[in-house]
């Protein structure tokens, strides 16, 4: 349902969309009500723990599980022995779930046991014997991939090289997106540089651990509580691994303490599934925290090659990057992400990017807040902010010469509708921010980035209630304030007061399939299809009016919440409000409920523009960031404080990631810091006030002209800060 | 897991100098309960020693304070005479974790705890502060700096706890002063740390000097050279430069996730030296 072409966002009087109310789960959240993930409990409810290998690499030979099954209070021992192989699309899920032959990185799962007490658990765990054979391990991105690195998988080959390898290698696959010949490009360059990046892996921090309550009866039906920004996914990935019908397994998605990209697959779910059927009692799963760090999944490191020529007058005539990530012990870093991201935001002729998807020793990594994107556009916008130093040339100049807009073919293949990357680093430039004095050891940066944003599966189910209020069930768990956005969606197109609406997370069994709440899909999805469900509804609505009247449906228009006859009837009777129709439901045909299910298409793609002021202490190398501004496209701000959250929320983590945030593997392969004291992400007085934009440039895509913003803001704030640090003034 | 809440500390020494395997005094727990938690220590028998009125309070004494075993951060911080007299020690106890943690972590915590990187460790040896150590054999007081061996290791002896922490008497035209490094702005281990204390004679000539550095060695360190570089001058910057040189020299720390060697030994000296200097606009009374 795209944008009605006469239909103008920004001129348009929303009601509205665009105020800032209250979300309606803040109340339970501030006095702490709300339930998440280790909030439930169940009648004779035992604890699960899980064993994991200190080990980064081993052969499994034995585990013995004998001593430990003969303590009391033990109930259930699961291991590999309990998981056994199906879906093959899923078995890196399923040896991430639970270690088979070899244990992979230093946490990797290899039993697990439920008992009545935590203290039982923990002892049994201590009595199980697992015989390793220690392998030599790999952690770096670069070593891996040398000749002679310690193999993970002895059957991996690289994928699309030609011609294809008959040795094995940590290279799971190479990806190439681009167009034209960057090495023509170059020759047409008057200044071409080539610089070489590494990030390390960070976590995405989410305060609340991963935890669930799973109960498998002995007549094979489960439910499943459980901290996801996907539950439908767990359903569907727990029913295959644990051997269920999917429609036997239901799942209720708990509040979320954050999750950032980090929930959206499966960990210990299947464990505590698997461990509840074999016990017969529900059984209640938490990670410590030391467990979220090692054995859940952070992003990747990146190993990257930018090359970039520009002339005098500041056009870039060729751009190139070799980009290589190492994603965990299995493939499926977010390498194409990262490579198509790469160049993204500038109008291009000739580009190319090639990546390479590398496996480690480390866990699995996970999605992470624009998977794949921040690290490269760190290298990207290093060497171009370089370029506009050698040129000599306002850095957002050089930008505005190159910028995508409108008709651009991307780097990475389709061709941008309306984008607002030009406005954005318009608006930056006019920010009082921009021009603000430096003090003595500061400097200022600044960066782009780029987001492509995501629809897919949505399914939406709006009851009108028999007093007027309307209950909307959504199946995409509220990871940022949006069942608030929901609700003023829905009462925007009723007609009706926000608070008249309360929406919902339905669990898997009460509404149709939703993808995972992830790549920023949410508000424009799930909000396109609220609204598809409230146009749903008037429609009923009009046409029970029309009964009630004896005319036409047709001749009934739905205007300020209420029904009006139109046409040849204008005027014959009085309008009819939502709760007036309401109340007569029954005699007028039963409830009234509107519905929607689409796989939405047209996500617009977001850009944003960052602006930094660092000061580093010239003696220590201390850094603090005395002032931050996020701009960013937002298509249209439906609530725009929590926009605003999203914007600082990604800069936030930029800044973490920047400064000091980073796994630290040892030379024995362990991670060094997997807690918040040597994890260091940001606290809150090490943060400016982080000062944002919001710049509206509507997505043809969606009905109100909505852009997802989670994500675009963290792709910039790496090369940001970086150049702020490095106290280039702007020219 | 035995758990134990005397009110005298007879019965504290009585209790740990007791057969129980292995005895643990429970302060603030800011430590020890976190060890526990992640397994790296399983006592058998826990003595909380915050029931003890006598560890619970500061006292004036002799001109100098008498600070109870059992005084929280927080406590410290509201003393208006400490704060007066010996802001370098409030500061780095205040420094400790968060205002959550203030309110249970106790000085003589972070002393037994004895972790290099111990904040207030290196501002009360600076101090010149001692301790009263009771045990079954009586009561000795020792000097601060005498009370960490090791990373983890005190001298302390089986049934013997900390009774009290004694700061002197401040002299006239005294200041002292702490500074760490952490990277982040608070909730953090110091990669280094560095406290001064100095004393001025009449005409602005530093009369005593004492130097400590944190997180730069197994424990924290008393630097002489970097005393006796200050002692006679009017610590200006030379006098300055030369004490941060002797604390760079005294450094022998290790490569860790936390900071480099190089990095801990060029920062010593760095911290010193401005640790150096607010002491001595305190001993000037600005
Ligand atoms: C979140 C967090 C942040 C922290 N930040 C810092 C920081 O910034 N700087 C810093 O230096 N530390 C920090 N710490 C460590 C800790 O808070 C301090 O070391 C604190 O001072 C310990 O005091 P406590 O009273 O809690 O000690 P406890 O945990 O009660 O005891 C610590 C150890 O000393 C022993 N002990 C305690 N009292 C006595 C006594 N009277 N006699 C003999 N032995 C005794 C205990 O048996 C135990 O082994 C932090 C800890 C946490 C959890």
């Amino acid at each position: 349902m795209p944008l009605d072409a006469k239909f103008d966002p920004a001129t348009h009087h929303f009601r509205l969309v665009g105020t800032r109310p209250l979300r309606p789960d803040g109340y339970d959240k501030v006095v702490g009500r709300a339930r998440f993930g280790a909030d439930a409990s169940a009648p004779g409810m035992l604890v699960g723990r899980i064993l994991r290998s200190p080990h980064p690499h081993a052969r499994i030979r034995a585990i013995d599980t004998a001593r430990a099954a003969k303590l009391p209070g033990v109930k259930a021992i699961v291991t590999r022995d309990d998981f056994k192989d199906g879906d093959p699309s899923l078995k890196d899920v399923l040896v991430n779930v639970m270690a088979r032959d070899k244990a992979l990185y230093d946490g990797h799962a290899v039993a697990a046991v439920a008992a009545t007490s935590a203290s039982v658990a923990r002892k049994a765990l201590k009595l199980i014997r697992v015989d390793y054979e220690i392998l030599p391990h790999v952690t770096d991105v670069d070593e891996a991939m040398k000749p002679g690195a310690p193999i993970l998988h002895g059957d991996m080959r690289t994928e699309n090289i030609e011609p294809a390898p008959k040795k094995a290698s940590n290279v799971a696959s190479r990806c190439e997106f681009g167009h034209g010949d960057p090495e023509q490009g170059f020759k047409q360059a008057d200044v071409v540089i080539e610089r070489r990046f590494k990030t390390e892996a960070t976590h995405q921090g989410y305060i609340e651990p991963h935890a669930c309550l799973a109960s498998v009866g002995s007549d094979g039906q489960g439910e499943l509580w459980v901290c996801t920004q996907g539950h439908y996914m767990v359903r569907n990935t727990c029913a295959a691994l644990v051997g269920m019908d999917v429609s036997k397994l239901r799942v209720t998605a708990s509040e979320i303490g954050g999750g950032f990209g980090g929930k959206t697959t499966v960990f210990i779910e299947p464990v505590a599934l698997a461990l509840s059927r074999k016990a017969g009692k529900p059984v209640k799963l938490v990670m410590s925290r030391e467990e979220v760090f090692r054995a859940s999944g952070p992003t990747s490191s990146a190993s990257m090659t930018v090359k970039i020529g520009v002339t005098r007058h500041g056009r870039i005539t060729g751009a190139h990057a070799d980009i290589r990530f190492q994603g965990g012990a299995f493939a499926g870093s977010p390498i194409e992400l990262g490579a198509m991201s790469a160049f993204a935001c500038y109008d291009l002729e000739h580009v190319k990017a090639v990546g390479w998807d590398v496996v480690t020793n480390r866990p699995k990594q996970a999605a992470y807040r624009a998977p794949g994107a921040p690290m490269v556009a760190f290298a990207v916008e290093s060497v171009l902010d370089e370029l506009a130093h050698k040129i000599g040339m306002d850095p957002v100049e050089l930008r505005l010469k190159n910028t995508a807009k409108e008709g651009t073919r991307s780097s990475y293949g389709p061709k941008y509708n309306r984008i607002g990357l030009a406005a954005c680093l318009e608006a930056a430039r006019r920010h009082p921010h921009y021009e603000a004095p430096l003090g003595p050891n500061q400097g200022r940066g600044i960066a782009a980035g780029f987001w492509f944003n995501f629809g897919g599966q949505t399914c939406v189910s709006l009851n009108v209630n028999i007093d007027g209020t309307v209950a909307l069930a959504v199946g995409t768990p509220d990871i940022g304030g949006s069942r608030a956005s929901m609700c003023m969606m829905a009462a925007e197109e009723l007609g009706i007061e926000y608070d008249k609406v309360r929406a919902i997370v339905a669990d898997t069994s009460s509404l149709g399939y939703n993808d995972i709440s992830e790549g920023s899909r949410v508000t424009f999805s799930t909000g396109l299809a609220t609204i598809a469900a409230a146009r749903d509804a008037i429609g009923k609505l009009c046409a029970r009016a029309a009964k009630i009247w004896g005319i036409a449906p047709e001749a009934v228009v739905w205007e300020n919440g209420r029904a009006r006859p139109a046409g040849p009837n204008a005027g014959d009777f009085a309008p009819l409000s939502l709760a007036e129709i309401a109340k007569t439901a029954a005699k007028t045909g039963g409830p009234i409920a509107g519905h929607h299910e689409v796989n939405a298409d047209g996500a617009g793609v977001s850009f944003a523009v960052h602006l930094c002021d660092a000061e580093v202490d010239p003696e220590t190398g201390r850094v603090t960031i005395k002032r931050y501004t996020v701009v960013q496209d937002a298509g249209k701000a439906i609530h725009p404080s929590y926009v605003e959250g999203q914007f600082q929320g990604g800069a936030a983590q930029g800044i973490g990631w920047a400064l000091n945030e980073e796994y630290v593997y040892g030379r024995d392969g362990r991670l060094q810091n997997p807690g918040f004291l040597d994890y260091r992400i940001p606290v809150a007085s090490d943060l400016p006030m982080i000062d944002t934009v919001i710049v509206e440039v509507p997505n043809p895509g969606h009905p109100y002209g909505v852009r997802g913003v989670g994500e675009t803001s963290i792709v910039p704030p790496l090369a940001a800060i970086d150049k702020a640090k490095a106290g280039k003034k702007r020219r | 897991m035995r758990y134990e809440a005397p009110t005298t500390v007879k019965g504290a020494v009585k209790l740990l100098a007791g057969k129980a395997g292995l005895a643990r005094v429970l302060a603030g727990g800011t430590d020890l309960l976190v060890q526990m938690r992640t397994d790296r220590v399983a006592p058998d028998l826990i003595v909380d020693v915050k029931r003890i009125a006598g560890m619970r309070r500061i006292e004036a004494k002799a001109g100098g304070f008498r600070i109870g075993a059992a005084v929280s951060g927080a406590e410290l911080g509201e003393h208006k005479g400490m704060r007066k007299a010996w802001p370098g020690v409030v500061e780095a106890a205040c420094l400790i974790g968060s205002t959550q943690v203030q309110g249970r972590a106790t000085l003589a915590g972070n002393l037994c705890n004895a972790s290099p990187a111990a904040d207030s460790v290196p501002a009360l040896i600076a101090a010149g502060a001692a301790v009263v150590v009771v045990g079954p054999r009586g009561r000795r007081t020792v000097p601060v700096e005498q009370i960490p061996v090791g990373p983890g290791r005190t001298s302390l002896k089986r049934g013997e706890l900390v009774e009290a922490i004694l700061l002197p008497k401040r002299p006239p035209r005294s200041g002292d002063a702490y500074l760490r490094f952490i990277p982040r702005s608070e909730m953090d281990i110091a990669v280094v740390g560095a406290g001064v204390s100095l004393t001025l004679d009449r005409q602005g000539v530093c009369s005593a000097a004492r130097v400590a550095l944190g997180a730069v060695a197994e424990r924290v360190i008393r630097v002489p050279e970097a005393e006796a570089a200050l002692i006679g001058t009017k610590v200006d910057g030379e006098a300055l430069e030369r004490m941060a040189a002797s604390c760079s020299a005294a450094c022998r720390p290790i490569d860790d996730k936390r900071g480099t060697r190089e990095f801990r030994i060029k920062v010593a000296g760095v911290l010193a030296r401005r640790a150096a200097a607010i002491a001595l606009k305190r001993a000037r009374g600005k």
